[in-house]
């Protein structure tokens, strides 16, 4: 039995890198060279085009992952962990020999709408060209008109961390296969300009799917996605369910809510923090008003998601739940109220949280774990913190409290066990 | 301040007025707590393992003591985490995405508070061990190339402001821990980083007799950093500023 299930999985592994292998022959470009583009350098050196390609640039959080912990932005370095090996961000700097000093305008959008590099090397989708495939060509050249007016740092990059299969081509061209569609955002007619201008927003450059969608055991994301929610491989976060009608992750939340949430970082529903804080930080605070309009309009027409399924434990929790309740009276009522409904604009609120109620309870167990800062914003600049107990809390009592504020008040998800508390307790904070 | 016993029964009495004065007063929401707009009530993550006060954890040293230290150092370990110069995952994930105001803020905090030193635990050494961490101390060694601690963190070793941390009265184990995460380059900072240069200059030895001598060492009355301009130290700093890193 053992026998025949491992001779299935090679022979999937060789049918599938025969496929790849055949998609792959059909590629291969060589780049444009710069003097050939039919872009001119003088367009791209249009203030007001390098001005819409800045802000383009905060909308999808390019300099986020294109920079180093401590490194000049953009000039890549930071090192994207998956569970197929870390995957490090290239430098997007206009250095010729170490960045995209080089590249003409056609390189860079075959690299943004099809994922191929400038020697028509497949990327690794850890650079979401899933969602930027829908960028727009005219977004794409301000894009690249930013990112060519930047100061050219030399940092040259790294090679991935990935190993086999995943680090040969046609792996990748068989999860292209299987997962990647190419093509422009296409407006919905029977949709207002605001409803597709915000479906642009999330679809594309935002790239909000890459973590509100979850992924499968390859890495790739459904085709039908409508941002249910899903764990963020590798980084032990929970990107909650973004749905606002019934039973959505959303479900309560206004328009303002979310919007005070993107642009400031808190809400009268949560607060943004772990990977969300850095989005809020990098890039939604920086966001007009009107586009985070037109991104709450697009969340709010997401469908209704089906009623829970009852859960029934497997084993008595309410022991672990009442010793939960002690430590919450003790420890984190006096910030977050005995009614879990937190202080308006400074402590969020832990009845109907949706990262308190989410299916994994990993949020709520790291948050107690690391505590921390809410996202530093123009709104917030001096915003109040969290103590982290993962000095002072055994795995046990985190277990605990966490389990009793995902079923207190009107939450009604399921208790965690301690052994989720000693494995996320050792996650590596990136 | 405790009221004379014999107005007790007024204050009694006019308590009771008070009540009877508002039968109707609206019951405060039970739940709400009550949030003091303070930095104090705001930092309550750094509180938390560092203290209050920023008195740390004396006894061991893990969680270090930040009361009195000089507002710039602060400031600058502040930024050394967040820019993974200094390598600790919860101080990087903690002050990530804070702003330089934020952080010199949190750091005027802490230089500002007042909290009495507490002795802790020393090793035993033998008494040349303890010698020759004096020696490094107040003469260092010319044939190495190490200077004197006293060079640069003071005559007084309570260190310099604004920028160098005091060396007395702390921790035996915190003292040889950083010198040790100097060499494993846990700890760092801009360049030219010079206490990098110095702790790799250190013998294990060195560093055991060193934190030694200065953790048993009698405290000083006057804890306080002596006032910018002590000391003309002897190694191009950055952290000293870039007049010292062009030197």
């Amino acid at each position: 039995m053992k026998l025949l299930s491992r001779f299935l999985v090679a022979a999937a592994v060789v049918a599938v890198l025969a496929v790849g292998w055949l998609l792959l022959r059909e590629r291969g470009h060589a780049p444009v060279p710069r003097a050939d583009s039919a872009v001119s350098a003088a367009r791209l050196q249009d203030p007001a085009l390098v001005a819409r390609g800045a802000y383009l640039a905060r909308v999808g959080d390019c300099a986020s992952c294109h920079t180093a912990q401590g490194g000049a932005p953009y000039a890549g370095g930071r090192r994207l962990p998956t569970p197929f090996g870390d995957i490090p961000a290239p430098n997007l700097t206009p250095d010729r020999e170490t960045g995209l000093g080089a590249w003409s305008f056609e390189d860079f959008w075959r690299a943004l709408h099809q994922g191929e590099g400038r020697d028509g090397r497949l990327l690794y989708p850890a650079f979401p060209y899933t969602s930027y495939t829908k960028v727009s060509r005219d977004d794409a050249l301000a894009l690249f008109a930013y990112l060519q007016s930047l100061p050219p740092v030399r940092q040259p990059n790294a090679a991935a961390g990935v190993g086999f299969p995943y680090n040969l081509r046609a792996s990748l061209s068989a999860w292209r296969s299987l997962y990647f569609n190419p093509g422009e955002f296409r407006p919905d007619p029977a949709q207002s300009p605001e409803w597709n201008r915000g479906a642009y927003l999330v679809e594309g450059l935002g790239h909000c799917n890459e973590c509100h969608v979850a992924r499968d055991a390859l890495g790739g994301l459904p085709k039908q996605a409508t941002l249910t929610g899903g764990q963020i491989p590798a980084q032990n976060w929970y990107a909650p369910d973004l749905g606002m009608q019934a039973n959505g992750g959303l479900q309560g939340w206004s328009e303002q809510d979310l919007v005070d949430l993107l642009r400031t970082g808190r809400s009268a529903r949560g607060s943004a923090f772990g990977p969300m804080a850095e989005v809020v930080t990098q890039s939604t605070q920086h966001m007009d008003e009107a586009d985070l309009r037109a991104i709450a309009t697009y969340l709010r027409s997401l469908p209704p998601r089906p009623p829970p399924a009852a859960q029934k434990p497997l084993l008595d929790t309410s022991a672990l739940v009442d010793a939960g309740g002690k430590l919450y009276a003790d420890r984190c009522a006096a910030c977050h109220g005995k009614d879990g409904k937190g202080v308006a604009g400074v402590y969020p609120p832990l009845d109907g949280n949706s990262s308190v109620d989410e299916p994994t309870g990993v949020n709520a167990i790291r948050v107690v774990l690391l505590g921390g800062f809410a996202p530093l914003t123009k709104d917030n600049p001096r915003p109040y913190s969290m103590p982290p107990f993962a000095q002072q809390l055994s795995d046990r009592e985190v277990a605990a409290v966490v389990s009793y504020i995902r079923q207190a008040w009107s939450n009604h998800a399921g208790a965690v066990q301690e052994r989720d508390v000693a494995a996320y307790r050792h996650t590596p904070v990136d | 301040m405790k009221p004379p016993d014999r107005l007790r029964p007024a204050l009694h009495a006019s308590a009771l007025l008070v009540l009877l004065a508002f039968p109707f007063a609206p019951r405060a929401q039970e739940a709400a707590p009550v949030v003091p707009d303070t930095l104090r009530q705001r930092i309550a993550a750094c509180t938390a393992c560092h203290g209050v006060h920023g008195e740390g954890t004396p006894q061991s040293g893990f969680f270090p003591r930040l009361a009195g230290k000089p507002a710039g150092y602060l400031a600058r370990q502040l930024q050394d985490f967040q820019n993974g110069l200094r390598k600790y995952a919860p101080m990087e994930y903690t002050v990530r995405g804070l702003s330089p105001a934020y952080m010199r803020e949190i750091a005027d905090y802490f230089a500002a508070q007042q909290v009495p030193y507490e002795r802790s635990p020393v090793p035993r050494l033998p008494a040349d061990a303890l010698a020759r961490g004096e020696r490094l101390v107040t003469q260092g060694d010319p044939d190495r190339k190490l200077p004197a601690c006293q060079a640069c963190h003071g005559s007084q070793l309570t260190g310099v402001q604004p920028d160098i941390p005091g060396l007395v009265g702390l921790p035996y184990d915190y003292i040889s821990s950083q010198l040790g995460s100097w060499r494993t380059r846990t700890r760092a900072t801009v360049a030219p980083d010079c206490m990098a240069e110095i702790a790799n200059r250190l013998s294990a030895e060195d560093i055991t007799a060193v934190a030694a001598w200065l953790a048993s060492r009698e405290l000083p009355a006057d804890m306080h950093a002596q006032p910018a301009g002590s000391v003309n130290p002897p190694l191009a700093c950055g952290v000293l500023g870039a007049k010292e890193a062009a030197r």
